[in-house]
């Protein structure tokens, strides 16, 4: 009887485990799969040309270097707004912030900034940025928009990181006569820097890939040329794929894999860069 | 001459822990004066009131006064900034910061815009040669300072509390992690340094109170229990319960 | 040199508390706007339209809730899906892989997180809706159930991710309790060390809901954009639309200020007070595991 149920028991989880793995590799082969179908696809569209060239024939030929440009640049509009701004309330709800009630809200608030969905905040721009400061369609209003998005990444980032730092640091600067403001100046901030920059350069990630926030906000998809202001609009690459896979017929497939792919490069390139940055910091840390 | 005068020190902390119960002493200059007692009896929470370090901390109360040269620190006027400058601190484990030996020696003169590198590196060396670290370390200054061993870091902060050229040195059982030369080490450190400091240490046994007291008081429980000259109170201690805390029938 | 130290460091300071209370002038800022363009509709548009079955807005009708059973029902598909698997993946790897299985693993679903939901529409598009085509013999592969499929992969990596790191925080002494007195180590996963993580791993949940309510280009492009009531079984595999992808789709030829305007105004408000009643549920959570942590621990 005893033999038995011991039995019944490791076999539940033989079956469970054998379950659960099966889960978790039908989990993990479409990741592989979604990566090596775009790469695959994708790989032969890329050339010097694809990235350097102006579109031609309505989109269906040539280059997506507008695209490019068009997304980096919003990238460092993006950061030109939300990395200070960013940083300083980090350093505030890190540094200086007591535990009470306002703390409390204003942590509310970020965790609700980051739970907004990206068409609301496209709906939000529109309506401030666009029409309401008549900056209208343009580089402009679009980042002011991705970069309120990019707030609570970039705060949640950076406070974490500040807070890492040795409380005793603070201590000891104290002690030897620093203000609040001279210790994260010489001492907490750039021990935090690395984990700071990670964390920018994931909400910045975040922020090149983004569709809606950008769709009525500065995304435009037939410009004749690049953009010369921060108040002209401007192509994006995902808006770009966006368009070019559901509204432009007889769009070559390649272009459009070609244009997923580099995406992907440029969003998943950025990853690569805050882990780097990450790891090596870990590596020289002196605490 | 007394250095640190203090009046009727009341402090409670919000969880009711480590308080002080109306403390009077006196702390004379230029020698090596010792708060020594169980744990919990408030000698650290006094030692924090003596550079306002208690300003970081949550405090429930906090009455009375403390004079150094004769003005209350405890003023809201005060400038504590020139304070911390004035009364160093070593703390029980040696926090030195992420920097090079040499940053860390010139951080506090930094603080206070001191740029020319004649007077820095003066500091540097005059600190260092007081903690007796100066021939360990004169050819890495700068090596990080994470590179030193425990007694070497442990030094290196009493150097650095020094570079100032405070007129206090608060010492909050400094030796508690080390082994007994690095200890050995320090203690001597000390008896050259009350020639031209005030001392404050807090030991982390009887031991050494002992050894190094030029006068010793004895805290229980919040509470100034007996002050006396070292070699009084460690001979013939008035009281019982001191008598009883150096026997170690407590502790 | 005393007088110009503290100044500065007053500016400073105001600068970084004036920074500080950013969040919460922004989440007013968006909550302000939203209700000016879009409370207008309930003066503008009736009740009775508003919330009728039809939304076809050239002919004024604005009923919204085809637009909340299409989210809804993409939402509880992507739910459906999504849990098993995210919890599955989340325990599989904290659990049950070697250590160097998990080191490579645990990266690759992140780097999946971290894909944009337009590229993962282009594939829905371009590969999951023509194999749904085929294996329902369907007239299009555009449904909810292409879209409930994709929103469950986007939410799967965020799920994992958190998850399994509530999982692994899980003190071992748990596990060797629970072996020592002779459980099975699945027993011990689901009888001890799950039920321990579980603050962290219904915060996983919460997130993972909130980025698949929020989510909208993805939908978008895989879900057919038909404004049909999807109260039917047979609806997952019919196309739909949702609230999100109704507002991406349409507001770029909608007239500024017209009843259009503040009705897709209205719908984005609605988003935003069901994300602030999600997020508000699920930081409630995480404020009530954190002080039951401390109060164990101390």
């Amino acid at each position: 009887m005893k033999a038995r149920t011991l039995l019944d028991r490791f076999m539940i989880q033989r079956l469970g485990i054998s379950l659960i793995s099966l889960v978790a590799f039908l989990t993990i082969v479409p990741i592989i799969a979604v990566f090596a179908y775009i790469i695959g696809k994708g790989a032969p569209a890329i050339s010097w040309q694809f990235l350097t060239a102006m579109p031609e024939s309505g989109m269906r030929a040539g280059g997506i270097l507008p695209a490019i440009v068009g997304t980096f640049y919003l990238t460092i509009g993006t950061a030109i707004f939300s990395v200070p701004l960013g940083i300083a309330a980090a350093i505030y709800l890190a540094e200086y912030a007591s535990e009470n009630r306002l703390t409390r809200l204003i942590r509310i608030a970020i965790i609700n900034l980051a739970g907004i969905p990206s068409v609301v905040y496209g709906l939000f721009g529109l309506g401030l940025f666009v029409l309401f400061l008549k900056f209208g369609t343009s580089i402009l209003a679009a980042s002011l928009t991705l970069s309120i998005m990019t707030l609570p990444v970039i705060i949640s980032a950076s406070e974490e990181a500040l807070r890492a730092v040795p409380q005793a640091f603070r201590t000891v600067s104290i002690s030897l006569g620093g203000t609040r403001w001279q210790t994260i100046r010489k001492i907490i901030l750039p021990q935090a820097l690395p984990g700071i920059i990670t964390g920018v350069i994931l909400g910045l990630e975040r922020a090149a890939g983004e569709t809606a926030p950008i769709l009525f906000t500065g995304a435009a998809f037939f410009l004749p040329h690049l953009p010369n202001s921060p108040l002209d609009a401007t192509m994006a690459l995902p808006y770009h794929l966006f368009v070019i896979s559901t509204q432009v017929p007889g769009m070559p497939i390649q272009i459009q894999y070609g244009t997923a792919l580099v995406l992907i490069i440029f969003v998943l390139g950025m990853n690569l860069i805050a882990t780097i940055i990450r790891s090596r910091a870990r590596a020289k840390r002196q605490w | 001459m007394d250095k640190i005068v203090i009046e009727h020190l009341n402090l409670r902390y919000p969880n009711g822990t480590e308080s002080l119960k109306d403390i009077n002493l006196k702390i004379p200059a230029n020698a090596i004066s010792v708060l020594f007692g169980p744990a919990g009896g408030g000698k650290s929470s006094l030692l924090r009131c003596l550079n306002r370090l208690n300003d970081l901390t949550e405090v429930e109360t906090l009455t009375g006064r403390i004079f150094l040269n004769g003005e209350n620190i405890l003023d809201p006027q005060t400038d504590v900034i020139d304070l911390r400058r004035r009364v160093g601190m070593v703390f029980a484990r040696p926090v030195v910061l992420p920097i090079s030996i040499r940053q860390n020696m010139t951080y506090s003169l930094e603080l206070a815009n001191e740029k020319r590198k004649s007077r820095l590196d003066e500091a540097v060396e005059r600190g260092l040669k007081l903690a007796a670290l100066w021939d360990e370390v004169k050819d890495r200054l700068d090596d990080p300072a994470i590179a030193l061993s425990g007694g070497q870091q442990q030094r290196l902060c009493l150097a650095r509390a020094l570079a100032n050229q405070p007129e206090v040195i608060l010492l909050d059982e400094p030796t508690s992690g080390l082994d007994p030369i690095s200890t050995g080490k320090v203690e001597t450190a000390l008896q050259e340094l009350k020639k031209d400091y005030t001392v404050v240490l807090v030991p982390h046994s009887v031991q050494q109170a002992a050894r190094t007291a030029d006068h010793a008081f004895f805290f229980l429980q919040g509470e100034l229990v007996e002050a006396a000259a070292g070699t009084e109170l460690f001979t013939h201690p008035q009281k019982k319960q001191t008598e009883d805390y150096i026997q170690g029938r407590f502790g | 040199m005393k007088k110009s130290l503290s100044w500065s460091e007053t500016i400073i300071s105001a600068v970084i508390k004036t920074c500080g209370y950013s969040a919460i002038v922004f989440v007013l800022l968006i909550f302000i706007f939203l209700l000016r363009e879009g409370v207008p509709t309930l003066a503008e548009v009736s009740l009775g339209n508003l919330f009728s079955t039809r939304w076809y807005p050239i002919e004024s009708h604005f009923g919204i809730l085809p637009l909340i059973t299409g989210s809804i029902i993409v939402t509880l598909g992507a739910m459906l899906i999504a849990i098993p698997f995210g919890i599955g993946t989340a325990v599989f790897l904290s659990e049950i892989a070697p250590r160097w299985l998990r080191e490579i693993l645990k990266p690759l679903v992140e780097l999946l997180g971290g894909l944009p939901s337009v590229v993962l529409g282009f594939l829905g598009i371009l590969i999951l809706s023509p194999f749904l085509r085929n294996i329902f013999n369907l007239p299009t592969g555009l449904t909810a159930l292409a879209g409930a499929l994709l929103l469950g992969g986007i939410a799967v990596p965020t799920i994992v991710s958190i998850a399994e790191d509530a999982l692994d925080a899980v003190p071992q002494s748990y596990r060797d309790a629970a072996l020592a007195i002779g459980a099975t180590k699945w027993q011990t996963i689901w009888r001890v060390t799950l039920p321990a993580a579980r603050s962290g791993v219904l915060t996983a949940l919460m997130l993972g809901i909130g980025r698949t309510i929020g989510e909208t280009m993805a939908v978008m492009m895989v879900t057919g954009n038909a404004p049909v009531m999807a109260v039917k079984l047979s609806s997952i595999i019919s196309p739909v639309r949702t609230m999100t992808a109704t507002i991406a789709a349409e507001m770029g030829e909608v007239a500024n200020g017209s009843p259009y305007y503040h009705v897709l105004f209205f719908i984005g408000l609605v988003l935003f007070l069901i994300s602030l009643i999600v997020n508000i549920i699920a930081s409630s959570m995480v404020f009530q595991s954190k002080s039951r942590a401390e109060r164990i621990l101390s």
